[in-house]
């Protein structure tokens, strides 16, 4: 027979409103990255109840695996993909938004209704008598004798997924790396022999040795191709010109 | 309070996920709500495990954490293949078949 003490209350009436806030904040707000650390939010809400039920290993493994590793995957795949305009929340089939609150509260209300009305036939029992041992001991007897053909399948599975995803993320090269000579010659027959001997590197002849500054030409005009296409197309390349000898602040000070 | 209680939390989770999955445009956003419904599928079965006192549902939220892994990597494997081809990661716009 199970009971329920006191603190396992207070906890689950604290957390839960928490939890479903934080899922329905996930829903409304606007940046993918802000709905990645609301989920992490509600799955260490989720690992917290397991460790309350009685279910130890499975709330450090949804820790460990989900906050750990999926969130951190989610996270990491969207800084590659960056934002762009799906992040934006307005419907772009009409009618879609309503027809989905209604669905989802006649869904929702169905469940909770259910669960209402729903009985068992006994009381809950508990996980006290399983647990004995031990929750991970005893989750090992089960995962190593009932379980053990589905463990297998499942790792058979984990190893097929590693591979696939080995698969989707090669890249197969649609033209022939150019090789030393062909770069060579594309160097020398271009259009013009300026680049020839390669781009000057940043801060060459320049007053100030950072990446951002460009460097100067022996004719003391700027050279912007010495500056990553990167940081030109963000337009953090500096002007050489506050570098200049006339403009720097020369007066020797005492330094303490 | 009675246990039945973690199950209403994993049925209001489960549904806001489906919403999300149905109204959201980000391709990773709408896989971060197929997530929440397989935990919310999660935390019904480690509660009914404790209601009847086995650990049978405990095992089988293991194996769905363990295909749940597998789905992740997969799927974020295919937005990261479709987004190298077409440079978005809106669903909205993988709909070559309509056409």
């Amino acid at each position: 027979m199970l009971t329920i003490q006191t603190p396992e209350a207070v906890m689950f009436w604290f957390l839960a409103p928490l939890s479903v806030v934080a899922a329905l904040g996930m829903l409304l707000v606007k940046k993918a990255v802000h709905s990645a650390l609301l989920l992490a939010w509600v799955m260490i809400t989720l690992a917290i109840f397991y460790i309350a039920q009685d279910a130890l290993f499975l709330g450090i493994v949804q820790i460990v695996v989900y906050t750990g590793a999926v969130m951190m995957l989610f996270l990491f795949i969207l800084m590659l993909v960056g934002v762009d305009a799906s992040d934006s929340l307005t419907e772009t089939i009409p009618g879609l938004r309503p027809i989905a609150i209604t669905a989802a509260l006649g869904f929702g209300g169905l469940l909770v209704s259910l669960i209402g009305r729903a009985t068992l036939g006994h009381s809950a029992y508990g996980l006290t008598a399983a647990n004995t041992d031990g929750n991970v001991q005893a989750l090992a007897k089960l995962l190593f004798s009932t379980y053990v053909w589905p463990f297998e399948v499942v790792s058979a599975l984990l190893i097929t997924a590693a591979l696939g995803a080995m698969v989707l993320a090669h890249h197969q090269r649609t033209t022939e790396r150019p090789t030393q000579r062909e770069q060579a010659i594309a160097r020398f027959r271009g259009a013009s022999l300026g680049s020839a001997a390669g781009l000057p590197n940043p801060g060459v002849f320049a007053r100030h040795n950072a990446v951002d500054v460009p460097a100067l030409l022996p004719d003391g005009s700027a050279a912007p191709n010495s500056i990553s296409a990167t940081l030109k197309a963000r337009g953090d390349m500096l002007d050489s010109a506050q570098f200049e000898l006339g403009e720097v602040d020369n007066t020797v000070t005492e330094e303490k | 309070m009675n246990p039945y209680n973690y199950l209403y939390v994993s049925g209001l989770l489960f549904t806001i996920g489906a919403v999300g999955v149905v109204v959201r445009r980000n391709a990773i956003v709408v896989f971060m709500c197929v997530e929440l419904m397989l935990n919310a599928a999660n935390l019904t079965l480690v509660t009914f495990s404790r209601i009847n006192g086995t650990l049978d549902g405990q095992v089988v939220a293991f194996f769905t954490m363990v295909v749940a892994a597998c789905e992740v990597v997969v799927g974020l494997a295919i937005i990261v293949t479709i987004y190298r081809s077409r440079r978005s990661a809106s669903i909205d716009d993988a709909s070559l078949l309509k056409r």
